[in-house]
């Protein structure tokens, strides 16, 4: 009787190319689990291997992708296999690799606060956000957006710090009355249409003749999930608190790829499945990016933490990446994603020149550990410099590219008075900004901040990790077409 | 030959020999730099060579895909007024960084913001896209921020962080304006551009134009200044170093003047013609009230900042007259103030570097103790005061000329202020030159070798473009004729003698 209804059930055909990174990343997890857990004395270099080795592996079965001519969503419709998961994967896992080295360098500075458990944490949350912006249903995106959360929750208590144990805590606490509003809105949107899948969701709603107040509903508990993952002003609370407690090499992967992974989840749900609502939700992401602008900029000018200010600032740009997604439309979505990949580069060498001017732990963090750094170590001074720049959107940094596109989107799509908040706003953030190029270059050094740290032999992991971002951020300001026009390719979603 | 593209990069190639060259002697950075900005004075006498006097349109244009997604090209070309203003940035910065020998702090930093300035500078002069125009509009303000907060006076970080944070804040409207105009430009035949030429065809409706005038505006008023956004000049000029002050009042302010001609007039017709009146009078005000408060000042880089307020008003009052020897004399303006002025500005830092003071009440019959100085300073104190046969004499006359034709009362208010102008110079002139000498300044060292170095090519220009304007006008003319029958095409071009030959006759009547 039983075996009878279980053969009723399709099994679905299992195509695995288009989960191959995830479970390449899933498994890398496993193993480094099990080397700390068997190995008679762990080694950091073999951690970073394996990991470095995992993600090049994910990378490339992601690249493998490209060029699919498969079914556009598969395993029964839960993921998709476009180009644009191909790109978000490639971007997710570089800013993964970034992280895995500043991670290695930070224990190798800080030993007391090492486990070897930071590395599968990182692949796990890693995959979990590849994932998230590949899922074509919202189960499976709820899922994902678990597996990233709770490893996120870990890593952000890695340390043995107070601060560091208390923004983990408030991260789970307010992290998981999100989640339940982003499950709440899935089952709205399941009410209103019958479906999870995301394009099945599209094609109920573009067919529904009557009432749309319930998908309404849905797409606003969603969007208040997501607003929380981004960081966007009301539900911004805990970014703050807990980019300053969690350690700077977790700051600079969670602010870098939480924020990526968000987004692009984000964009399939806004420009796929409820793109027959856009009219609705548009003035709704409007306002979103209008106050993430406004309040981030200010709230930021007043911190005297480099890492708060940085959170504060990441409120603002979430602001400007919802201003691009107001465009609804293919213009929007390429705009969107450059300025994600623009933000997750500064963003990630922002944070790791905090790292390294820290020297150990969390030790120097305040604005005034920077007078005269240009002084002490003149590479790290002009390398925070152009980060904050391009975050400035100064050119010819990549800053000011992103937001080129992002606004230029927007005023196509005719909300030209949100672009004026924004470039206003950006005057403001200017400040901030130019706070710490005025102590880095302007000021003599403190004799506090005069000392320096005992070097060490994993710098050069450090310098590594800052290299690229630094590459990044200059070529893709001057030269944007090499991303753009795959970008542009990439932000066709398939349904 | 890519002329444009080399003259403008050229600066740059010293930046990673300047940024790597760790321990490398200081002199050796100075030497590098100055070499580069040479070698960059002397390609941009080739492309006076090429440019042909007779031709109003852009000249040895430049034009590829920049950022095809975007819609962006990489876009330069010269035109009569621009190509002035790229000599008078070329011929400066060598100048200027000659000038700053004495700079003893970072040198390689220092030398390489230079150069990237002069890059960025140069960058606004020639570009031809919108966007493109934008990036080197910006860029300038990061190495100018940091030569004015890292080199600076006293108050250097207050005047540095202002300067940047006033020029963003305009230019925040410019941007959101190109980007409007790029959204609406889809209606040209070539589709949505941000290409000079192809927006200018763009008819856009009269409300509409006239904000994007205003967004423009704003941007490119900070920068002139045009009163009263100027209040951010004054520090940023008297807390600048010496080469600072030099290259902000010389160059940078004609970037804005530059922008209103080459964008505002040229992109909204209309616009400007209705604004033409309230630019006048502000214009005016400007140049009363940068006089009067340049009157009052004991501080004497803090006075030769407050009169750029008032020769900036002479450029805007002449450029919005839209009469050929307003604008001509608005654009030769432009040129002079950027000599005679950069000529004060080194003149005072010489004499700052000697005293260590800038109050006037402090100094006092330097006459006797620095005959060379003093008197390279009376010659450019009397350039500056318009005295004809000197090079400001031209510009002034032409401007006020052009006013008088646009409106009598504006013109006679601008013709007043040309006497406070001398006024206060000579005053000044006199407070720091004659009277008795402090017992500290007795022994004071007059011109070195390397200081006549610095001015002599400066104070020379003065004479020679006051005497013989017509090297100037003879390329200036064609441009700013096309300039006004764009913004006026009603208005008949002016019969009888050419402007240059107004004023040359002028001289023999001082």
């Amino acid at each position: 009787m039983i075996a009878q209804v279980v053969n009723q059930i399709p099994a679905p055909h299992i195509e695995w190319l288009p989960i191959l990174p995830e479970l390449i990343l899933v498994g890398t997890g496993l193993v480094t689990m099990l080397y700390e857990a068997f190995a008679t004395r762990s080694q950091r270099a073999v951690h970073l291997m394996l990991s470095l080795t995992g993600v090049a592996g994910a990378a490339y079965a992601a690249f493998l992708l490209w060029d699919w001519t498969g079914e556009p969503t598969v395993l029964a419709g839960a993921v998709a296999a476009d180009r644009y998961a191909v790109v978000a994967r490639l971007l997710l896992l570089g800013i993964a690799a970034i992280g895995l080295l500043f991670g290695t360098h930070y224990f190798a500075r800080t030993p007391e606060h090492e486990r070897g458990e930071f590395y599968p944490l990182v692949l796990f949350a890693t995959s979990g956000m590849t994932l998230i912006a590949a899922s074509a249903d919202l189960i499976v995106m709820f899922l994902a957006l678990e597996i990233l959360s709770l490893s996120l929750y870990v890593l952000t208590g890695f340390s043995s710090r107070v601060e560091s144990s208390e923004a983990a805590m408030k991260y789970f606490l307010l992290g998981a009355f999100s989640s339940a509003f982003f499950l709440y809105g899935v089952a709205m949107a399941y009410g209103a249409t019958g479906t999870t899948r995301i394009g099945a969701v599209a094609h109920a709603l573009a067919g529904a003749t009557g009432s749309t107040a319930l998908a309404l509903l849905g797409f606003v508990f969603l969007a208040v999930g997501f607003a929380f993952k981004v960081g966007a002003v009301p539900f911004h609370m805990w970014t703050p608190d807990v980019y300053q407690g969690a350690p700077t090499p977790v700051t600079a992967y969670m602010g870098a790829a939480t924020k990526t992974a968000a987004f692009l989840a984000l964009i399939r749900v806004l420009d796929v499945a409820f793109q027959p609502l856009a009219w609705d939700w548009t003035p709704v992401i409007w306002v979103l990016a209008a106050v993430s602008i406004v309040v981030g900029s200010v709230l930021a000018i007043a911190q005297t933490d480099v890492k708060r200010m940085l959170a504060y600032s990441s409120v603002a740009h979430a602001g400007f990446i919802l201003t691009g997604l107001t465009a609804a439309n293919q213009d929007g979505i390429a705009a969107a994603m450059f300025y994600l990949l623009s933000y997750a580069t500064m963003v990630l060498g922002a944070f790791g020149v905090v790292m390294l001017v820290s020297i150990r732990g969390e030790e120097r963090t305040s604005l005034s550990a920077y007078a005269g750094l240009a002084r002490r170590s003149p590479v790290l001074a002009g390398l925070m410099a152009l980060f904050l720049l391009s975050l400035a959107g100064i050119p010819p940094a990549a800053g000011f590219m992103a937001k080129v596109s992002v606004f230029g989107a927007a005023i196509r799509a005719g909300h030209w008075p949100l672009v004026l908040i924004g470039v206003l706003s950006s005057v403001a953030a200017a400040f901030f900004y130019l706070r710490v190029i005025v102590l880095m270059y302007m000021q003599e050094p403190s004799a506090a901040t005069v000392e320096r740290g005992e070097p060490d032999g994993s710098a050069w992991l450090a310098g590594a990790g800052l290299l690229v971002p630094a590459a990044v951020t200059l070529a893709i300001g001057v030269f944007p077409q090499i991303v753009l026009g795959i970008l542009e390719r990439a932000s066709v979603l398939t349904w | 030959m890519r002329w444009l593209t080399i003259t403008t990069f050229l600066p740059l190639v010293a930046v990673p020999i300047l940024l790597a060259g760790r321990g490398m002697r200081d002199d050796l950075a100075r030497g590098i730099a100055l070499l580069v900005s040479l070698a960059t004075f002397v390609v941009s006498l080739g492309i006076l060579g090429r440019f042909e006097a007779t031709d109003a349109g852009f000249q040895m244009v430049e034009r590829a895909v920049w950022i095809r997604s975007l819609g962006i090209s990489y876009a330069l070309g010269v035109d009569g007024v621009s190509l002035w203003m790229i000599l008078l940035t070329t011929f400066l910065f060598p100048v200027a960084i000659l000038a700053s020998w004495r700079v003893e702090r970072d040198v390689r930093l220092y030398m390489t913001a230079m150069l990237v300035l002069e890059c960025g500078v140069l960058g606004t002069f020639v570009a031809l896209d919108l966007v493109l125009f934008f990036v080197f509009f910006e860029a300038i303000l990061v190495p100018m921020y940091l030569i004015i907060g890292g080199w600076g006076g006293e108050r250097r970080v207050y005047a540095a962080v202002k300067f940047f944070l006033y020029t963003m804040a305009g230019s925040a409207f410019l941007l959101a304006a190109i980007l409007f105009m790029f959204s609406r430009s889809d209606a040209l035949a070539g589709g949505a551009s941000f290409y000079l030429p192809d927006l200018m065809q763009l008819a856009l409706p009269v409300a509409t134009a006239r904000w994007l005038f205003l967004a423009f505006l704003v941007a490119f008023a900070v920068k002139v200044p045009i009163f009263p956004l100027h209040t951010w000049l004054p520090d940023a000029h008297t807390e600048a170093p010496t080469a600072g002050s030099v290259i902000l009042a010389g160059v940078m302010l004609k970037v804005g003047a530059y922008g209103l001609i080459r964008f505002n007039l040229a992109l909204f017709p209309e616009a400007s013609r209705h604004f033409s009146g309230l630019l006048s009078v502000l214009a005016v005000i400007g140049i009363v009230y940068g006089a009067v408060v340049a009157l009052i000042q004991t501080d004497i880089k803090r006075l030769v900042a407050y009169s750029s307020v008032s020769h900036l008003g002479f450029v805007v009052l002449g450029i919005f007259a839209f009469t050929n020897q307003g604008v001509t004399g608005g654009v030769l303006q432009m040129v002079n103030h950027g000599l005679s002025t950069g000529a004060l500005f080194l003149l005072v830092g010489m004499v700052y570097e000697r005293t260590h003071t800038r109050d006037l009440d402090r100094m006092g019959g330097l006459a006797g103790v620095m005959p060379w100085l003093t008197g390279a300073f009376l010659f450019a104190v009397f350039a500056s005061a318009g005295l004809p046969g000197l090079n400001n004499f031209v510009g002034e006359f032409l401007v006020i000329v052009g006013a008088f034709s646009a409106n009598t009362a504006l013109g006679s208010v601008a013709s007043i202020a040309v006497v406070l102008a001398a006024i206060y110079l000579l005053w000044s002139y006199q407070r720091m030159a004659y009277g008795p000498v402090r017992e500290e300044h007795r022994s004071l060292p007059d011109l070195s070798v390397r200081e006549v170095a610095v001015l002599a090519p400066v104070l020379a220009l003065l004479l020679v473009f006051g005497v013989y304007p017509k090297v100037l006008t003879d390329r200036i003319e064609p441009t700013t004729e096309a300039v006004v029958r764009r913004v006026e095409p009603d208005h008949p071009i002016e019969a009888g003698p050419p402007p240059v030959s107004v004023a040359q006759p002028a001289e023999a009547t001082p």
